[in-house]
């Protein structure tokens, strides 16, 4: 099993949201989070006084998937979040040890 | 009243003399009540407390950082309080009583004992016009807050401002309107523009520069916690304007029509001039800086309102938003003050710049309802004496706004509040509350 983690553009979020549904993605967690990369800041101006920012604000999507499913996944995701501009985000994928449901105890795949 | 009643009648000569037409004929030397002036200028009282409450308090409030925002609140509410009160116990007698070139005599305005229901000023009664002239004491200091804002200890702002308000504002009113020496040599100020907008400008930057620059300014993140207040503040500015400018013809009349309708174009000039600057200049138009600009328009047509025409309001709001633009950004920054939110660069240059044009569009020629006394007859003698207005008030405000500061410094132990308390904000250091509990 796989966690995947994606940095996002926020506008993007419901784009990908359904290409997830479509393949079959049945849960994931998203969170508000600030951060750059290359893309950098950004400056703001207020009556010519000039304030860089250096964290833009992101979305950040975490979801456990099976292995046979991971390239799918990402796959979805590069499609769905880019638009080929600076900024578009990345995508993190770490081994998985172990997933439990808490409802029921199932553990491993079974519980994704 | 008998000075207030003589300027009033130089100053609008043409419709005023009309006016007051009947009450003459009738032989009588007492004033007339009038219904319908009495009834405008009532509305427009509650107008310009409008402009201070919650008008000012919000477009400076969104401006500061989100530690300090009660603060500012505060100040504007705490100030409304003490002006009224001061101009109570003495500050009307000071500006409005009979007597000196500088000084009224407060005598029987002491108190206001001598005002009574029956009293009149003009068209109406002395209660409507001495509250009128309250909510202009009262918006005048609370306009200083923004050049000290967020380092200010509030005992020292509240020294400064009571002081201020007797010693600097009072006197100056009464040179202007109270039949003191600004207006007995044919100075035209309308509305305010030099007593209130030069005046709270100059006092502004004084205080900025003897308290010095906020911590980290101007390399750290000043960013402001709600442009949508200062927008929403900026509105009722305007709206409340109407009260100010319209409502200083003290009648509802002609020349109070003339000083909205000039009013309104003007702000709307001025905010669509620093939205094109900006535009041009940075590549995007700010929302800060078109309600900024619309209020640069407000006080630079303040002077010239009753006495100038639709034209002179177009060129008065052109120049009132360049004129703030530029202050606020590039003079601000050549000079490196730090008056925080602008007091000097908005309400001080549009102030002067308003000022003087008004001595240009006064003239019959532009539209204007001509000059200020009959001695002056070219626009270059009227705008000599429009200078002469501005340079006084620099100069005594200037002064006197120091040695105030000096020591008032002196009697709280520092003006400023310490370093910790300014890092951890005014809202927790100084009022023990936070304006947001997210």
């Amino acid at each position: 099993m796989k966690l995947v983690t994606a940095i996002i553009k926020p506008f993007k979020l419901d784009d990908v949201r359904a290409a997830l549904s479509e393949i079959g993605i049945q849960g994931m967690t998203i969170t508000e989070v600030r951060g750059f990369g290359r893309q950098k800041g950004h400056t703001e101006l207020y009556r010519g006084a000039e304030y860089v920012v250096d964290f833009l604000p992101k979305i950040k999507i975490e979801l456990a998937v099976d292995d046979e499913m991971l390239e799918r996944t990402t796959e979805a995701i590069v499609e769905s979040a880019s638009t080929a501009r600076i900024g578009d985000g990345k995508i993190f994928v770490c081994d998985l040890e172990d997933v439990i449901r808490i409802r029921t105890g199932e553990t491993g795949a079974q519980a994704l | 009243m008998d000075g207030f009643k003589r300027i009033f009648l130089k100053r609008y000569a043409l419709m005023t003399a009309l006016m007051l037409l009947p009450a003459l004929a009738w032989g009588q030397e007492a004033d007339v009540l009038d219904t319908g002036d009495t009834a405008w200028m009532l509305t427009a009282t509650a107008l310009v407390l409008l402009m201070t409450i919650p008008g000012l308090a919000l477009f400076y409030g969104g401006l500061v950082r989100s530690k300090n925002v009660l603060s500012v609140l505060g100040q504007c509410f705490a100030i409304t309080g003490m002006a009224s009160v001061l101009w109570y116990v003495i500050g009307y007698g000071l500006a409005f009583g009979d007597g000196g070139a500088f000084f009224g005599t407060p005598g029987d305005k002491l108190f206001l004992v001598g005002v009574t229901a029956d009293s009149m000023t003009g068209t109406i009664p002395e209660t409507v016009f001495a509250t009128f002239q309250m909510t202009f004491a009262v918006i005048t200091p609370a306009l200083i807050v923004g050049g000290f804002a967020e380092r200010m200890k509030f005992s020292s702002m509240m020294l400064f401002m009571a002081a201020w308000l007797l010693l600097v504002y009072a006197p100056v009113c009464h040179w202007v309107w109270g039949g003191g020496w600004i207006s007995t040599h044919g100075a035209l100020d309308f509305a305010g523009g030099t007593v209130v907008h030069i005046n709270a400008g100059i006092a502004a930057l004084v205080a900025a520069l003897v308290l010095g620059k906020r911590r980290g300014y101007p390399k750290a993140q000043m960013r402001p916690n709600n442009l949508g207040y200062t927008v929403i503040g900026a509105s009722l500015l305007w709206v409340g304007w109407f009260g100010f400018n319209a409502g200083s013809a003290l009648g509802a009349n002609g020349t109070a029509g003339m000083a909205m309708l000039v009013t309104q174009i003007a702000s709307a000039m001025a905010a669509l001039t620093w939205m094109f600057v900006e535009w041009i200049r940075h590549g995007k138009p700010s929302v800060l800086g078109i309600a900024t600009g619309a209020v640069a328009g407000l006080v630079a047509i303040t002077p010239a309102c009753g006495v100038v025409g639709p034209m002179g309001a177009i060129f008065i709001g052109f120049a009132g938003g360049f004129c703030a633009f530029w202050a606020s950004t590039s003079l601000k920054r050549r000079f490196s003050y730090d008056d925080s939110l602008d007091v000097f660069g908005v309400h001080g240059s549009a102030g002067i710049i308003g000022a003087l044009l008004t001595g240009v569009f006064c003239a019959e020629q532009f539209g204007g309802a001509g000059f200020g006394s009959d001695e002056i007859t070219t626009i270059g003698g009227q705008l000599w004496a429009q200078g002469i207005g501005v340079v006084a008030t620099i100069i005594y405000g200037g002064v006197a706004s120091y040695i105030i500061l000096k020591v008032v410094g002196q009697l709280t132990g520092g003006l400023r509040v310490n370093e910790e308390d300014e890092v951890l904000g005014l809202d927790l250091a100084l009022h023990d509350e936070q304006g947001y509990n997210l």
